[in-house]
């Protein structure tokens, strides 16, 4: 997924927790970070939360940001979930609203439930499986986002892709309410089809909610808080779910504040002083470049940094000119000075620059860089002698480039930076900033003809295809779109096919497939489709009085584990 | 006795009398304010004028281009301009500040790792340009629309008044912004003409239009005023044609006003591109100006205050010059006008 902030993330950091735990530079706790004795005690109190703006709609089978992403982990469940913790569990799936993991039949293609009893909404309704049924039929009623991508695999889903409205997956989410069971029947094996499960979009909600994007109106949650309202221009408010029992401490623990609120409309700046001066507790935003060493110095004790399975890439797009010139982006990966780019973004204690498309301690990662000066497993320096070789032998120096960017001050501070080199390379580059909003959409559609674009890729789950498959298979291109994650615009049938091949490796050899993915890594590097630059991590500010932060590899801070008092 | 010799009966000859101008420049040459902002434009342009000897020859850095890894010396040691913080948490990446010597980083460096002073100059020559070149179409565009449509009236007058309207309609600020929007993302191509997005020009063009209505509506009152004067009339009675009228009478008695308008419009023109490149659809990086470097130190507003306050600071300073050397060269040329204050 991509930008955190924006479009976000869930992440699974895939990480080892060894190196989570070893580049967690204030602790994955903060404060307070021991377990107490009575959790009770630390009941209480209002969470305040600011972010510049609201983060959409709040319907959560809609809604693709970190921002509400983070908030719905207080609220909604589904039948299996991500750890609700910190460190390494956090990468672990456990039983939500099923009493244990699913049972899976011998090929693969049959997942079987069992529910629990006695849960119930915020409205005081029960749980039952007709309501499971119908939340996956109104998956693709909404048209979720990756209604088409994660759960197509569901028999039946075709046909619900094709005419939502009418959508019924007859045979693919079977429910037996005598056995308060609910079966997944798929179209073939999916490796990841355990973690699509545990995603936000599969959260159980009412039968009786309506099979549309509810937008700003609260749907009934099951976890322990509800959303009580929300204007996007204003504040977003969640309360105790007063019907709330807890069934699982892993999966939807008790939440400590009375109540959560979230104020938009801040600048960064502004939420800044804000966390300072004690009038909020944390800011969504990454703070801005200028009050970082301001954070470092003078409040580290108040500042968690966290490293991300994620990364920060140009996409060079491989159909219009100067890049359907393979020389022309191999240049490019030689000349991008990395350990630039990294002190644009904030610094080596912020970013590592990278290599290969898969991050550092991704299932599949490789160490090996193919363009560093002198060679060798790691980025070392630019190469710019050998760019500007390739450059003229490509027979594109003198063209024009346009570097699409968002307008925000880092994306344009390495956008800048690219503007130059570009010219230093012998082009003639502009630089476009766009506004966050769109900027996203805009570099997808063809249409467009963004030459270079910079944006950001941070995982939905551990798995090398959610950032291969997803980035560059010709499935992933939807020229005149803008929905084309394939920002590249680069489709190639043979790494296509060895990415299936891996995937269905996955099932029965997760080793062999990870160094199929890892070569696959190595061979679009050699394409170079597009140019990755760095590994970012994140910096959680939050007020003096927050105790017990914890980080969640796959959610960030753990909003409602945090204790006031 | 010594000279020449006196004719008797011839008459002395009559002396010589000295021309509008001449008072004029003798007035503003005797106004200490007018010297003044004078003395103080001349050093800013002599010194803008000056950015590639500092550039090139003095601080050997190139304004343009980032240059993240570069290092400089302070006090005998070798440090780099972008530094890491090495204190707390290690967050953040901070350029160098002032070092006060004019070998390099005079106001030390931006977020890009040049050199602050070095694009102030440069920056200043653009800001300086355009304001100036600018103005000078505005007034010159201005003069014409406004004679033409006050002299010939009717249905000339009636269509150029309305398109001056149809322009003053927008807020000002708002018609930049939506020209500049438009301009700037894939630049202006028409017909032959082909402009790229990064070419100065754009922001000349665009800040001309818009201020065109300012200069070319008072100066139609003034033609419209004119017209009825006698020293008019009496060129018609004499069969003078129109475009002798235009040049030869009417041009001449609103050239002072003309005149008057370029300084003004060119703090004002400065000032209105130093607002769209600090919104990021003026001048486009790499290139600076005043306003791209305000932008610029926005993001270092806590820690490196110069590189936003010394644009800020040159800004001021030039406009105050412009608006009073200004108003004493409209007290010096046209002393009736009505206008006072900035425009």
């Amino acid at each position: 997924m991509r930008n955190p902030k924006k479009f976000l993330l869930p992440i699974v950091a895939a990480l080892s927790l060894v190196a989570l735990a070893a580049c967690t530079s204030s602790g994955t706790t903060g404060g307070a970070g021991a377990p107490s004795a009575n959790p009770a005690a630390h009941e209480g109190g209002t969470l305040h939360l600011v972010a510049a703006s609201a983060g959409g709609t709040l319907d959560p089978q809609v809604n693709y940001t970190l921002q509400y992403w983070q908030l719905y982990q207080g609220a909604y469940d589904g039948l299996i979930t991500y750890a609700r913790t910190g460190g390494a569990k956090s990468e672990v799936i456990v039983p939500d609203l099923a009493t244990a993991l699913p049972t899976v039949s011998a090929d693969g293609k049959t997942y079987t439930f069992t529910l629990r009893k006695g849960i119930k909404f915020s409205t005081g309704k029960t749980v039952t499986t007709t309501d499971v049924v119908d939340s996956f039929r109104r998956l693709f009623k909404v048209s979720s986002p990756n209604a088409g991508s994660w759960y197509n695999v569901i028999v039946g889903a075709d046909a619900c892709l094709k005419k939502p409205a009418s959508c019924t997956l007859d045979g693919g989410v079977v429910a037996d309410a005598g056995s308060n069971t609910v079966t997944f029947n798929l179209t073939q094996p999916d490796p990841e089809f355990e973690a699509q499960l545990a995603m936000p979009f599969a959260s159980v909600l009412p039968a009786t909610t309506p099979a549309k994007d509810l937008g700003t109106t609260p749907i009934p949650t099951t976890g322990p808080y509800y959303f009580a309202s929300y204007s996007p221009t204003k504040s977003l408010v969640m309360k105790r779910n007063t019907y709330f029992k807890p069934w699982s401490a892993d999966a939807s623990p008790v939440g400590y504040p009375d109540e959560i609120d979230e104020t938009f409309g801040l600048t960064a700046e502004a939420e800044v002083t804000a966390v300072e001066n004690g009038q909020a507790d944390w800011m969504y935003d990454t703070p801005p470049s200028d009050r970082l060493v301001e954070i470092s110095n003078k409040y580290s004790s108040q500042a968690h940094v966290n490293p991300l399975t994620a990364m920060w890439y140009l996409g060079l797009n491989t159909n219009i000119a100067p890049f359907n010139n393979e020389q022309a982006r191999q240049a490019i990966n030689w000349a991008v000075d990395r350990s630039s780019i990294v002190k644009l973004y904030g610094g080596t204690s912020l970013a590592q620059p990278a290599c290969t498309i898969l991050p550092p301690n991704f299932p599949g990662h490789v160490n090996t860089c193919a363009y560093t000066k002198g060679g060798g497993d790691t980025w070392k320096a630019p190469d710019l002698t050998k760019a500007k070789q390739l450059v003229a032998q490509s027979g594109t120096a003198g063209q024009s480039i346009g570097v699409v960017v968002q307008n925000d001050s880092v994306n344009q501070s390495i956008g800048l930076y690219m503007v130059s080199l570009l010219n230093q390379l012998g082009y003639k580059a502009t630089l476009k900033p766009l506004s966050d909003n769109i900027q996203y959409n805009y570099i997808q559609n063809t249409n467009n003809h963004v030459q270079m674009s910079l944006t950001q890729w941070y995982q939905d789950y551990p798995a090398a295809s959610d950032f291969l498959q997803v980035l560059l298979s010709c499935a992933s291109f939807h020229p005149g779109s803008d929905s084309s994650i394939n920002i590249a615009g680069y489709c190639n049938k043979d790494l296509d096919a060895q990415m299936t091949a891996a995937d269905t490796q996955g099932l029965t050899d997760q080793k062999g497939a990870d160094a199929a993915w890892g070569s696959i890594d190595k061979a679009y590097m050699a394409e170079s489709p597009l140019v990755p630059l760095f590994t970012p991590k994140l910096v959680d500010f939050t007020s003096s009085r927050v105790k017990n932060y914890e980080f969640s590899a796959q959610y960030y801070m753990l909003v409602d584990q945090v204790w006031l008092k | 006795m010594s000279g020449a010799t006196v004719t008797e009966g011839t008459p002395p000859p009559a002396p010589r009398s000295i021309g509008p101008w001449r008072v004029g420049l003798g007035q503003l040459l005797r106004n200490p304010v007018a010297v003044v902002a004078f003395v103080v434009l001349l050093l800013i342009v002599v010194v803008c004028l000056a950015a590639p000897l500092y550039a090139g020859d003095i601080a050997h850095t190139d304004a343009f281009r980032s240059n993240v890894t570069a290092t400089t010396i302070i006090n005998g040691h070798r440090v780099s301009v972008l530094q890491q913080n090495k204190q707390g948490l290690g967050l953040g990446v901070e350029p160098i500040g002032p070092t006060w010597n004019l070998s390099g980083y005079f106001l030390g460096a931006d977020g890009q790792g040049r050199d602050v002073f070095a694009r102030l100059l440069y920056g200043g020559r653009t800001t300086l340009l355009i304001g100036f070149v600018s103005a000078v179409a505005c007034c010159v565009l201005g003069a014409f629309v406004g004679l033409i449509a006050g002299y010939f009236g009717g249905v000339v007058d009636w269509i150029l008044s309305r398109l001056l309207d149809l322009i003053w309609a927008f807020p000002v600020y708002l018609l930049a912004i939506s020209l500049s929007v438009v301009l700037l993302t894939n630049g202006l191509r028409l017909g032959p003409i082909d402009i790229e997005p990064d070419n100065l020009a754009l922001p000349i063009m665009i800040i001309t239009l818009i201020y065109i209505p300012y200069v070319a509506r008072p100066l139609r009152g003034q033609v419209l005023s004119l017209k009825g004067r006698e020293f008019i009339k009496a060129s018609i009675g004499l069969g003078a044609g129109d475009w002798r009228i235009l040049r030869r009478e009417v041009l001449r008695n609103i050239l002072p006003t003309v005149i008057v308008f370029i300084p003004l419009m060119t703090a004002l023109n400065m000032l209105t591109e130093s607002a769209l490149s600090f919104l990021s659809i003026g001048v486009q990086p790499p290139n600076a100006s005043w306003g791209t470097i305000i932008n610029d130190g926005l993001d270092l507003l806590y820690t490196r205050p110069a590189v936003a306050l010394a644009p800020g600071i040159m800004l001021v300073i030039t406009a105050v010059a412009f608006n009073l050397l200004g108003d004493s060269v409209r007290d010096a040329l046209d002393p009736k006008a009505k206008l006072r204050g900035s425009i």
